[in-house]
């Protein structure tokens, strides 16, 4: 608590030198006693490709996944030492963990991370591009919707809202954040400025007068954000002990995720994402400890126990999920590799998360309880996932607003 | 019944109004339209372009910019890309001239031959040499120097004369030892220290610098550099803006596995070729590309009933059916998502292009029908039955199936116009393209006259309406300044920066068209960055002469951002 006024108060006073103390800044200044009632927040990773859910949250007691996938399967948890980083990590007597998640294991037994299984977007399309479309805009089989979910679980807020109220690592901003509420894409923190503050100024006037309402308001966005962040880009960021973020983009950008939540510069909502699931060949490697697969969930898991440990005790007001596209065929394809498929998992890790636990009902995989005859089936809608965190969560009670067209039913993961 | 005509009524209205306040239907002044023409089919006016497309006549000017052929190319560009040689290679001379080390192994163990150029053996010869130094000192891994490697061959003093002082001070204090130990100190310096030098050096060094620091990097680069060079100086300005469309509507990725060498050949003789010729002809370029083969897996789809594996062994395991291709070719290349196709099409989409492969990918291979990986069956695609027994004829009857389709011409027809027109083209527009695309048997040219010749396309609802993608800001800003450009690297990573890595989209779908994507913070704030950057002539191999419009804040400019 007397960290974060001193903070503000410090970076107040470092705009002022620089002649621009906005208004909220001063508001918040004199609010942040008692504000600081618990400000939720909700970090949403999307797995971009189509992950293989089946070979991530294992179902290792179902004789039909080995069936299927003769040279691809993740083994069966073993108490031998040496096969122990080559086989599923058990979770229940029914699924385990891939062996490169491991450090997620001891978020799972703390019981913060639950996990969703046969979970996904009802639409039954196979393209990234429009399933992707679908996940981020809310919407499942809508394509007319012109704005994503998060941005719409912002809700309208409460007075001058903070600029980096939501905030997206990468280049662009994604679906998920476009809409009516401010929402600010930042490739670092750091890089975030414009070096020559008389040319800062110009740009600024420039884009004030600028006819074209939606560059206007970019632009006032990027520019309220650089004066959020001055104060914070200065002083490089040291990570809580034990948080051993990987030098990969995810592990990069949960890092600065973690640092604007501990900069408790007003931050809700945080987006990044993680490339290159499509695992058509070679997603298995001689064992389950190598190949494409293995070395990507080794920087996911990785990046989520860093980011986990880094938050301590804000964990309780943080909560994250993830997800991904589609999942993919419950059969191998001859490749070491799979196809494009439809349900999948999905993970949410927080303080108040009630995990342990692998939610959702199982569909089965034998033949005749696949979709389509070759896919995981869907037993449990993204929305109900996301909508119970937007809900539960962060507080969100309107839900029509969030997911129109569909009323979430709660797993109770919070 | 009644309610269905209402919401029919509705929709026209929305469109109505919706293409009124577009304004598609208002053109545009005749002053304006070559500035028009400028901005969408080119990367950007130079200082004097509209006065030259005035002296021509803008009705002659585009007729040549349809047809490139008969434009004399630039002389200063023709010069500016001589030094980049791997542009011309097949990928089986690329892997052999611009080796990666497993490949210098496979040479040191003669497993595969030296390149026939003497001076290429040479280099290749001292990158063996470095590696097994290296390995037997059992130190860093064979293709990071180190200080000691330094050490070994220069006094401190000649150390410290390469790693302080100014860029031309360090190059010459480089350029007064002798010749052939200048490659042994080039190949030990760390990253830095070569950097300083690389930003000095003229031509004919740097290409020696980026060779013998790893002669595999040096294909991706010169790929980059040469697609920068060619947008700015390019007098075949619409030819450069459509090999980038097409580039990207067939989209590889250069980093995945042998992409890295075969993309160079892609590009030149699958792509550039047909960008204003044949739909059909592009198609099959890229159907039949290694490039494409690897890049969606195809290469090693084998059909359900193939007779399967040549060699056996203990690891053979019996491989299978790889939709990737298959998916899309209809999602992506051809007839849209919603073209009407289902998963069942593109199983037997996929049947049919088994056996489509690639001879030795890893050396650079070339396509080859493969009969034992070939599914022979009977298929069915798009209510087409294919007989069985067509071998490779299957594939390229599936090209025409999906090539001469409605759905096709509506597709290609759709993203040319959100490229060239609106990112929401009118859909009136759109449907003429179409007709001309099937009325021509998907005559690039024709469809492209179509749209030039259309009032939309000269209308104020088209004028200044799109965003600039990072390629296009970054270009015009080149451009629109007259700099000269050295050398492109750092104009290659500021067009990453600003969200559009060249030739490095991972995914199939390319970068979008629609220019919306690149309206945000992030990118913004990377523009004004950039603007700033290049009129103070802080890009490393950009010389801006006088800056345009005077102010350094012109080139991160509202107005500047579109076009």
């Amino acid at each position: 608590m007397i960290d974060r006024r001193v903070f503000l108060r410090s970076s107040a006073l470092a705009m002022v030198g620089a002649g621009t103390a906005p208004l909220w800044l001063t508001r918040a200044l004199a609010a942040a006693g008692e504000r600081s009632a618990r400000q939720k927040i909700l970090v949403a990773i999307f797995q971009r490709g189509a992950a293989d859910g089946l070979n991530v949250v294992v179902p290792h007691a179902e004789r039909a996944y080995y069936a299927l996938r003769p040279t691809i399967a993740i083994p069966r948890p073993s108490t031998l030492a040496d096969k122990r980083g080559e086989s599923a990590i058990d979770l229940d007597g029914f699924f385990g963990l891939h062996p490169a998640l491991a450090p997620l294991k001891p978020l799972f037994d703390r019981q913060h991370l639950a996990i969703v299984d046969a979970v996904g977007s009802p639409d039954p399309t196979r393209s990234h591009f429009d399933a992707q479309d679908y996940m981020e805009s809310g919407t499942p089989g809508l394509k007319s919707t012109d704005s994503g979910w998060m941005n719409r679980a912002l809700g309208k807020p409460v007075g001058k809202p903070s600029p980096v109220r939501a905030v997206a690592l990468g280049p662009t901003l994604p679906r998920t954040l476009r809409g009516g509420q401010t929402a600010v894409s930042m490739q670092s923190i750091g890089a975030f400025q414009v070096r020559d503050p008389r040319a800062a100024m110009e740009f600024q006037q420039m884009y004030q007068a600028s006819k074209d309402p939606v560059m206007q308001a970019t632009a006032r966005e990027t520019f309220e954000a650089m004066a959020m962040l001055q104060a914070i880009q200065q002083q490089p960021y040291t990570p809580a002990a034990g948080a051993d973020y990987p030098r990969a983009p995810l592990g990069e950008s949960l890092k600065q995720i973690a640092q604007l939540i501990k900069s408790d510069v007003g931050m809700e909502m945080a987006f990044a994402d993680i490339g290159n699931w499509d695992h058509h060949v070679q997603e298995v490697g001689q064992t389950a400890s190598e190949g494409r697969l293995a070395d990507l969930l080794r920087t996911f898991g990785q990046s989520l126990s860093a980011f986990w440990t880094d938050m301590g005790d804000r964990m309780q007001d943080i909560a994250v999920v993830t997800m991904s596209e589609f999942g993919r065929t419950a059969h191998e394809n001859g490749d070491r590799g799979t196809d494009h498929g439809h349900a999948n998992c999905m993970f949410v890790m927080g303080g108040d998360v009630k995990g342990g636990k692998v939610y959702g009902k199982w569909p089965g995989l034998e033949r005749e309880q696949l979709y389509e005859g070759r896919d995981l089936a869907l037993t449990t809608d993204f929305r109900d996932v996301l909508g119970e965190l937007v809900s539960r969560h962060t507080g969100n009670r309107s839900l029509q607003g969030v997911f129109p067209g569909y009323a979430p039913k709660f797993l109770g993961l919070v | 019944m009644r309610r269905k005509a209402f919401g029919g009524l509705g929709v026209v209205l929305i469109v109505a109004a919706y293409a009124d306040t577009a304004g598609f239907s208002k053109q545009i002044s005749m002053e304006d339209r070559i500035l028009h023409a400028l901005n969408r089919l080119t990367f950007g006016a130079r200082p004097g372009d509209a006065a030259q497309v005035k002296a021509v006549g803008l009705k002659k000017w585009i007729d040549l910019q349809l047809h490139p052929e008969r434009i004399p190319e630039n002389a200063t560009l023709l010069e500016k890309l001589k030094p980049f040689d791997s542009l011309t290679m097949s990928g089986e001379e690329l892997v052999r001239n611009y080796p990666a080390p497993q490949i210098v192994r496979q040479m040191a163990a003669g497993q595969i031959p030296f390149p026939t150029d003497p001076d290429r053996r040479l280099l290749i010869r001292k990158l063996v040499k470095r590696a097994e130094t290296k390995q037997g000192d059992g130190a860093a891994p064979a293709d990071a120097p180190t200080p000691q490697a330094l050490a070994a061959i220069l006094t401190p003093q000649e150390i410290r004369s390469l790693r302080t002082g100014t860029p031309q001070e360090r190059l010459a204090a480089l350029e007064a030892m002798p010749h052939d130990k200048q490659d042994d100190v080039i190949g030990a310096l760390p990253q830095q220290m070569r950097q300083a030098l690389f930003v000095a050096a003229p031509p004919d060094l740097r290409r020696r610098i980026e060779l013998t620091a790893g002669p595999a990097q040096v294909v991706a680069r010169d790929l980059q550099e040469s697609k920068i060079l060619r947008a700015v100086y390019s007098n075949r300005q619409l030819d450069e803006v459509l090999a980038d469309f097409w580039f990207n509507h067939f989209n590889v990725f250069m980093d995945k596995g042998a992409d890295r060498y075969l993309t160079t050949e892609y590009e030149r003789d699958a792509i550039r070729p047909h960008v204003l010729g044949k739909f059909r002809d592009l198609l099959e370029a890229t159907a039949k590309s290694p490039a494409m083969l690897f890049y969606l897996d195809n290469w090693q789809s084998v059909g359900p009933n193939a007779p399967q594996l040549p060699r056996g062994g203990p690891n053979a395991q019996r491989r299978g059916l790889n939709e990737n291709y298959g998916r899309e070719l209809l999602e992506l290349h051809t007839l849209g998502v919603d073209g009407g196709y289902t998963q069942k099409d593109v199983t037997e989409v996929a049947r049919c292009f088994t056996g489509w492969s690639i001879d030795r990918p890893q050396l650079g291979g070339t396509f080859r029908f493969a009969p034992r990986l070939h599914d022979n069956g009977e298929k069915a695609v798009l209510g087409v039955t294919i007989p069985a027994g067509g071998g490779e004829k299957d594939g390229e009857k599936v090209l025409d199936i999906v090539a001469h389709h409605p759905a096709t011409a509506r597709f290609i027809s759709k993203k040319l116009a959100q490229r060239f027109v609106a990112d929401d083209p009118p859909v009136a527009l759109v449907e003429r393209m179409a007709r001309t695309f099937l009325k021509t048997d998907g005559d690039i040219r024709a469809v492209m006259e179509t749209m030039l010749e259309s009032k939309e396309f000269w209308s104020e609802g088209a004028y200044r309406s799109k965003m600039k993608s990072p390629l296009e800001v970054v270009v015009s800003a080149v451009r629109s300044s007259n700099a000269n450009v050295d050398f492109a690297t750092a104009l290659v990573n500021q067009v990453a920066q600003l969200g559009e890595p060249l030739y490095r989209k991972q995914e199939p779908t390319g970068y979008s068209n629609s220019s919306r994507e690149w309206m945000n913070t992030a990118g913004l704030m990377a523009r004004m960055n950039f603007a700033l950057q290049l009129s103070g002539n802080k890009v490393p191999g950009v010389k801006v002469d006088t800056p345009a419009g005077g102010a350094d804040t012109a080139l991160g400019s509202p107005e500047f951002q579109k076009h």
